[in-house]
């Protein structure tokens, strides 16, 4: 799950990681009552979306009058913001963080992930703040600086004072960048994020090391524990469909085509993409029903598919193991009866009571063309489409 | 012969008064594996499907000699029960589990440092020697006892090869689901050695799916160390970067673990890489004439 800079930055303030003074607004009115609460000479306003590269897309603006914060916050306030994370279609903004200038001296990163490798969280830093890492990473990769950390001692002060001065972080400030660093780890673990990265961090005139950007990302798997996390969940920049889909467990992701397919399992899902793609097709979604698709589970998973305008047709493929093939089966005749599908239907079952399945699908009298294996049904639905 | 699991594999099952638990206790005891005990904490004394419970790993194991344990506990309380199996000096734990928190199994990988046992999974659908032990939740009539090894990131689309291969003729030796999440027990290369050692196994299916980089590293470990023959699948071709696929560790981000970097490096490390899922098992037998292996190899 991800959140927008704002909520990360309250996250920070709440564990003693140093941030800017700054406020929401959702209204240009509130960016400008904001600003003229923090008082500060110089105020940035920023777009709130769930993506980066904001300020080359003109997202984050300047402001060194009051008129200013209201004439950049009407521009930026309900504009859609393309970046290279948006997509084409962009993502149009609807709140605007407005936080304090600083004297910025210097602009460093510092990163918390998984390293999957190693299985354990590692920090990495760079003086080469306010690039993107893996251009960095890319081109100097010298300048990435890793700490490996014990989950039984978490990262220790030893470690952050070797990172902050591999990246050339001045001698007076080091204190501060040590403690920065160990309390970014400390949100990182107690918090459950897969990401937390500071790009950039910056070092100030009046001797202050800050977060400047905040980047939190949570795994999904553990908010089960981070109630408070959840809170900060906002369903407008998620697809709808996936909203809809996470309702009722299935897993799902929107993708460009016009062949929408059903499958269980991840890899079964990813690979029947791949096999649609590879017979001339484009799939218009990945979906996994998981292990325990009921009748109610497939219909909720065909409207799912459906209320995608560019689907013109439908794939589903099922390896019945546990899951038996005639109760996937019935559910298919019971969502197509339901929903009255007009689209063609690709389906292929196989495994546990396939011709149970089968004898299901041909004697419903429903306009269903079955399949004998995965390039079968993936040659069927796409000369259908066509 | 086969790997890790096999006839004289005494099993264990945690969490057993849970509903899928007990399906697939039924299940195992159907194909035949041999089930020694239960553990559910509070529930000691009980019995499901004729097999005894006790209330923690260590009774269990001191009054059944269980040496591997499969995990069906909710995901919470998930990785506490492969450290007290790992606490009982269990010799193989196989956890079944989905959606444990990462950090939980980050714990669980320092906890296990030095410790004798063998974890597969999370998130994996088990391991399954054929005609002598399956333990875990995939369908055991589809596997036939055989000579190809089968090691996979994925639950179905190992089904998927299982299918091809034993419809071909081609039975398995062992066939490991490793997991699709992010941080895991046994990896690649654990199960690539454990092939190479085998001698029931002539060669072996590798598949694997985009991110990480599990597959490019057991690809430089195949080229310089395995002597049979080996064919991958890399699922997730036509995935989008930054976007979980289901599996939580199945995510291209910052332009790594594409199925293109995955299926290049093995086939420059010597991996005949099928093209599409549908001719997985078509491949395997390609290869296997290539090396001269299919009178050996077949089954049936």
């Amino acid at each position: 799950m991800n959140i927008h800079e704002y909520q990360a930055k309250e996250i920070f303030r709440k564990y003693n990681v140093a941030v800017p003074n700054s406020k929401v607004a959702f209204s240009v009115d509130e960016a400008v009552q904001a600003a003229e609460e923090l008082g500060s000479d110089v105020s940035v306003v920023k777009a709130q979306i769930h993506a980066g590269g904001r300020g080359k897309a003109g997202g984050v603006k300047i402001a060194k009058s009051l008129d200013e914060v209201r004439q950049h916050a009407d521009d930026i306030l309900g504009k859609t913001l393309v970046t290279h994370q948006t997509g084409p279609e962009g993502k149009e903004v609807k709140r605007l963080l407005i936080e304090e200038g600083c004297d910025i001296q210097k602009e460093y990163y510092i990163g918390v992930v998984l390293d999957r490798a190693t299985s354990r969280v590692v920090m990495m830093g760079s003086e080469e703040g306010g690039t993107e890492i893996e251009e960095v990473a890319a081109e100097t990769p010298e300048k990435i600086f890793k700490e490996v950390i014990d989950p039984v001692t978490g990262l220790t002060p030893f470690q952050a004072r070797r990172l902050a001065f591999n990246i050339n972080i001045p001698d007076e400030l080091l204190g501060k960048a040590v403690k920065f660093m160990l309390s970014l780890y400390q949100v990182f673990v107690e918090k459950d994020c897969s990401i937390a990265e500071i790009n950039p961090l910056v070092t100030t005139g009046d001797g202050e090391v800050l977060a400047l950007d905040a980047k939190l990302n949570f795994d999904d798997n553990a908010l089960f524990r981070q109630k408070d996390v959840l809170e900060y969940r906002d369903l407008d920049e998620e697809d709808e469909k996936e909203i809809e889909a996470s309702k009722y467990d299935l897993s799902y992701v929107a993708l460009d085509g016009n062949i929408g397919c059903m499958v269980n399992g991840a890899g079964l899902a990813m690979a029947t993409m791949d096999i649609i793609k590879h017979s001339g097709g484009e799939p218009a979604n990945f979906l996994d029903v998981g292990g325990g698709a009921t009748a109610e589970k497939v219909t909720e998973a065909f409207k799912i598919i459906l209320s995608d305008d560019n689907v013109e047709g439908i794939l589903v493929n099922i390896f019945g193991g546990i899951m038996k093939c005639d109760v996937i089966a019935e559910g298919v005749v019971e969502a197509t009866k339901q929903i009255g599908l007009e689209i063609p239907l690709v389906v292929r079952l196989e495994g546990t009571n396939v011709e149970l399945g089968k004898k299901i699908l041909d004697e419903s009298g429903l306009n269903i063309t079955s399949a004998e294996s995965m390039q079968d049904a993936a040659e069927k639905i796409v000369s259908l489409v066509k | 012969m086969s790997v890790f699991i096999n006839k004289d594999t005494k099993v264990l099952v945690q969490g057993i008064t849970g509903g899928t638990a007990k399906f697939h206790t039924k299940q195992m005891l159907e194909y035949g594996t041999n089930i020694v005990a239960g553990v559910t904490p509070k529930k000691g004394g009980t019995e499901v499907e004729g097999v005894p419970v006790y209330n923690t790993v260590q009774d269990a194991v001191d009054a059944t000699g269980a040496n591997a344990s499969v995990i069906y506990v909710p995901a919470p309380f998930a990785a506490d029960a492969i450290m007290e199996a790992v606490d009982a000096e269990m010799d193989l734990v196989i956890c079944i589990t989905e959606h444990i928190p990462v950090l939980d199994m980050v714990k669980v990988k320092r906890y296990m440092e030095g410790k004798k046992t063998r974890l597969v999974g999370p998130n994996c659908p088990g391991v399954i020697t054929p005609d002598e032990c399956k333990i875990g939740i995939m369908p055991g009539y589809i596997h036939k006892k055989g000579h190809i090894g089968v090691v996979s990131r994925s639950g179905t689309l190992t089904y998927e090869a299982v299918h091809q291969l034993s419809e071909e003729g081609f039975g398995q030796s062992t066939a490991v689901g490793i997991g699709g999440d992010p941080v895991n027990g046994t990896n690649f290369i654990d199960v690539l050695k454990a092939f190479n050692e085998d001698p029931e196994t002539h060669a072996v299916m590798m598949i694997g799916e985009i991110g990480g980089t599990a597959e490019e590293e057991a690809a430089e470990w195949i080229k310089e160390n395995m002597t049979k023959p080996v064919v991958g699948f890399i699922g997730g071709a036509t995935a989008p970067p930054g976007k979980r696929m289901g599996h939580a560790g199945a995510i291209i981000s910052g332009g790594k673990g594409t199925a293109e970097e995955k299926q290049r490096i093995m086939r420059e490390c010597g991996i005949k890489v099928a093209e599409t899922p549908a001719v997985m098992g078509e491949t395997m037998i390609e290869v296997l004439k290539e090396h001269d292996l299919v009178e050996k190899t077949k089954t049936h």
